[in-house]
């Protein structure tokens, strides 16, 4: 038994290395057939990471794609994919920044209330998506794709001074209006390097709780079956309707959470110059981490590593957009290797567990004969 | 529940010769000469010599998958110009055999000779070429294309796509006598005017040896008996059918010759003129039918389950998923595609089910058994109707509450509605108990509790695995069918929905399964039987009932009844009371209002 486990780690590893290395050639080959020196770029890059200020915009960045990564791994557990992470991120954080500046309350209650905000905004601009697809079959892929294009355009129209929106003193840009000082979250100064966002801390510990909820709690387990065998959950007495928007409910609060490291732990306002795209990079980091926690945890460092570390190729006359290719080559890698590997695992076992009680069996027998 | 010592462990080349010994014990006289169930070392059917060349000759065909053999040391030998049967149960091996006929698979040892000659085929291209057809049990039919369209699709360059082709058609539809119309679109066309366009298919690419994979299990009587005579339409004009089935009164009304598969290997040959459906599935099973002669009565008059004009449309029922809009039906039941809205699929089925007490229902797949099971979970709404569970209304109930209330399930279609195949048999286990002990605790799982069941079950009804980590894919049928009923049997369940308990599971399985029932209907447990098999049926239940067109339309008492008389009823052919003895009045409209009153 104890070998099926090592096993199955083992394959575990296998995909997301296979994914990151042919990335990587690819990657080289990319930039080696357009003329560009394949192994500078990817040397500046490591060389850039080895800064600790660049460490701190890692891990902040990190934070945030960790909570983004995290709503739609939910989705995926049970088979939904929700594209919406986007829409109901930047939504929530736009409401909980008007919400936030608007009121002043005491220190930690102060901050409780935006992250609610947040929260209840990410998860009705999801539940949307999940009561279409529950009562009229409309697909998540589809609607939530819409809603973030709505979400765009609501935020541009609310943020509008004649709305909720705030017209900085000589400047074009747009806010929500700062954010009362009782609600920003503490740091975690690193001296000179700049500061580690408090609640970056807070998203990583959302990942033992949703450690926790899937794998050791009833509601777990009947999201998990529906993921796992739509058919065999209702047989077992799983409501895939309830479950369906219940589970859209979660992603989009937790999709509103993303927002909340920059928001309560930089910006303190919602600008137009919010990060557009922090949530399509969740759906690449929570394939490549495979749902899991900490395969999430380690994917959204190197989707943060990616970002902030090639961010200074342009200094040194190459394109920072080798970035981009690679995350966009990281996805095609992960999604092939992952395939390969759980059709080579299943076969594998099949035939592990046929030899097993070929094994067995045979001495089953002599010990019939011999009675 | 104890443990099971004493199970027949009959899966070695040894103890296969013990079953073919036990099996002789049922053949005293052989039934004739020629085709006498002879069975050589080897396995080899003796025929008469003075034969042509026989159109197929398998001999010693073996077939390995990964952790089961599917196929072992099979020897047939199929004669020209006649239709030969091939019986056996769910899941011994005979489609995987035709597969390796038809070339869609390759055997791992064994030769095949067409008309004597040897042949070996890597692709259904080689097959055809031969001249071997085969007709699949799922119709592969473009239903917005003519039949024209269809029969030429692919094979364009026989006779093109027009004028020609269509004479060619017209051809082969008057000589063997199938009356198909080219120019009929084929979603228009009902089952058994679709098989014959499958039929036709086969035959307009030359085909001289037909494989039919089960062609009757969509079709009603009537339907059947016009298939039957189309296959003899084209037995006269010297081809050969290879009829692949389970349905022993049928396979005897239109074989020359019967072979009998068990467990991946032949275990005997039969002439249909003489032998009995009773000997036949004795052959089919090994003499392990279960005996209605020491079954004592465990009926009590407490009514468990009592069910009151439940009646559900087609189209107007509240489906679970709400992007399947067709109801959770298993793939065979076809009929469900040609069935039109508004049809009542269920039609004021009313039945009581005493602790203690199990009832079979028989019926051909597809005539309501499915909206049964599904109304019973909760798992469709019914349009009408009450069901009483110990004494309490459950008609609105969710799944979950149904279960918890002590209803029981083995599923008909274990893959789609009983496991979780990519999980670990543990999280298997918790599969439809999650609330109950000992796999959660307050809302919070509790794995350790839930592990150290599982490894019970896997001792106690003996699921053959190396642990409770691998994933439910990696066993087979029987091992994972047992782990489904020990599961169910584990909550102590007040009411057992049983639906095909032992498809497709080997015979040792098959017991241990039919003792759990039996030992747990001891203990009070109703038991709702629903299965294809008639002597299981028979065997198993204390109280018959026959389903048609979504009615019990007739009952029987398994003491006396015998599988041809539930056949008749099974057809529509009979209805109300089946007594062989006759001395209840039998209603004709087959009411069964005032058996219920019983």
């Amino acid at each position: 038994m104890k070998k099926f486990d090592k096993d199955r780690l083992l394959l575990a590893i296998a995909g997301p290395l296979l994914a990151l290395v042919s990335a990587f050639v690819l990657t080289m080959i990319v930039l080696a057939a357009t003329g560009i020196n394949p192994i500078e770029p990817l040397r500046i890059m490591v060389e850039n990471g080895g800064y600790e200020d660049v460490q701190i915009l890692i891990v902040n960045q990190a934070g945030t794609y960790y909570l983004a990564a995290l709503a739609v791994a939910i989705g995926f557990r049970m088979n939904l994919f929700n594209i919406g992470v986007d829409g109901q991120y930047r939504l929530a954080a736009m409401i909980s920044a008007v919400v936030g500046g608007a009121i002043a309350l005491p220190g930690p209650l102060h901050i409780l209330l935006i992250v609610v905000v947040a929260m209840l905004t990410g998860a009705f601009w999801a539940g949307i998506a999940g009561v279409l697809k529950a009562k009229r079959g409309v697909s998540e892929v589809v609607s939530t794709i819409m809603l973030n294009a709505i979400a765009t355009s609501l935020i541009a129209w609310l943020i509008l001074p004649k709305n909720l929106g705030v017209q900085v003193e000589g400047s074009n840009d747009l806010t929500t209006g700062e954010i009362a000082q009782s609600g920003w979250f503490p740091a975690l100064s690193m001296g000179d390097s700049g500061e580690i966002y408090g609640f970056t801390f807070i998203a990583f510990a959302l990942g033992v709780v949703y450690w926790f909820v899937l794998n050791r709690t009833r509601f777990g387990f009947d999201l998990r079956a529906s993921g796992a065998s739509e058919s065999a959950a209702a047989a077992s007495g799983v409501d895939s309707k309830k479950m369906i928007i219940t589970a859209m409910l979660i992603s989009g609060a937790v999709a509103g959470l993303s927002g909340m490291p920059v928001l309560l732990g930089e910006s303190h306002t919602y600008t137009l110059v919010f990060p557009v795209g922090v949530g399509f990079t969740g759906i690449t980091i929570a394939l490549l981490g495979r749902n899991s926690p900490v395969g999430i945890f380690f994917a959204a460092l190197l989707m943060a590593f990616i970002d902030k570390a090639s961010a200074g190729l342009d200094t040194a006359g190459y394109a920072k957009e080798i970035g981009t290719i690679m995350k966009g080559l990281i996805v095609i890698a992960v999604v092939v290797s992952y395939e390969l590997i759980r059709r080579y695992g299943i076969r594998r076992q099949q035939q592990k567990v046929g030899e097993e009680l070929a094994a067995g069996h045979a001495m089953k027998t002599e010990k019939e004969v011999a009675a | 529940m104890t443990t099971w010592p004493y199970w027949p462990r009959v899966f070695t080349s040894d103890s296969a010769t013990r079953v073919e010994a036990s099996w002789t014990r049922y053949f005293h006289s052989p039934p004739c000469p020629p085709c006498l169930p002879l069975l050589s070392r080897q396995g080899e059917c003796v025929i008469n010599a003075s034969s042509p060349p026989p159109a197929v000759e398998l001999h010693g065909i073996t077939k390995r998958f990964p952790g089961v053999v599917a196929n072992k040391d099979i020897a047939i030998t199929v004669r020209k110009g006649t239709v030969h049967a091939l019986i056996g149960e769910n899941g011994a091996g005979k489609s995987t055999l035709m597969k390796i006929l038809y070339g869609m698979q390759k055997p791992d040892e064994g030769t095949i000779a067409i008309d004597g000659e040897q042949v070996a085929f890597n692709t259904p291209g080689d097959a055809i070429a031969r001249g071997i057809g085969m007709v699949h049990q799922h119709f592969m039919l473009a239903d917005n294309l003519t039949v024209l369209e269809n029969v030429v699709l692919g094979g364009e360059k026989l006779y093109g796509i027009g004028a020609k082709a269509r004479k060619k058609i017209m051809e082969i539809s008057d000589a063997y006598g199938l009356g198909v119309r080219p120019d009929a679109l084929v979603e228009d066309l009902g089952v058994a005017d679709r098989q014959r366009v499958e039929i036709l298919k086969v035959l307009y690419r030359g085909a001289k040896i037909l494989i039919l994979d089960e062609p009757t299990a969509v079709l009603v009587p009537q339907e059947v008996d016009a298939l039957f005579d189309n296959l003899r339409e084209l037995k006269s004009e010297g081809l050969t059918v290879i009829f692949i089935s389970h349905k022993l009164g049928e396979v005897l009304k239109v074989a020359d010759d019967i072979t009998v598969i068990r467990r991946g290997t032949t275990v005997g040959t039969a002439d249909p003129r003489t032998a009995t459906p009773k000997q036949l599935a004795e052959l089919m099973v090994g003499a392990e039918l279960p005996s209605p002669e020491t079954r004592e009565s465990t009926v009590t008059d407490v009514p468990m389950l009592q069910v009151a004009g439940l009646t559900v449309a087609a189209g107007g029922a509240v489906v679970a998923e709400p992007e399947v809009l067709v109801p959770a039906a298993p793939a065979d039941s076809s009929t469900h595609e040609v069935v039109e809205a508004g049809r009542l699929l269920l039609d004021d089925v009313s039945l009581t089910i005493h602790k203690g007490e199990i009832l079979g229902i028989a019926g051909v797949e597809g005539n309501g058994q499915t909206e049964l099971i599904e109304a019973l979970m909760g798992m469709m709404a019914p349009d009408a109707g009450v069901i009483t569970l110990d004494g309490a209304d459950i008609t609105k109930m969710s799944v979950r509450k149904r279960r918890e209330g002590g209803i029981g399930y083995i599923p008909e279609d274990r893959h789609r509605h009983g496991l979780l195949l990519e999980s670990p048999l543990w999280e298997n286990r918790i599969l439809g108990h999650v609330t109950e002990a000992p796999n959660s605790k307050k809302g919070i799982l509790d794995p350790k509790a839930a592990r150290k069941d599982t490894e019970r079950i896997v001792r106690e009804y003996d699921v053959r695995t190396p642990g409770i980590d691998v994933t439910a894919a990696s066993l087979s049928g029987g091992n994972q069918q047992k782990l489904i009923v020990g599961r169910e049997m584990s909550h102590n369940p007040k009411f057992l929905i049983a639906a095909h308990p032992t498809r497709g599971v080997d015979v040792g399985a098959q017991a241990q399964i039919w003792d759990a029932i039996r030992e747990a209907r001891r203990e009070g447990l109703a038991v709702l039987l629903i299965s294809a098999d008639l002597d299981e049926l028979i065997g198993l239940s204390d109280t018959l009932r026959v389903i048609y067109r979504g009615r019990l339309v007739a009952d029987a008492d398994p003491a006396t009844v015998t599988p041809e008389e539930l056949g008749t009823a099974m057809t529509g052919a009979a209805s109300g009371h089946l007594e062989a003895t006759d001395n209840h009045s039998a209603a004709a409209d087959g009411d069964t209002t005032e058996d219920e009153a019983r």
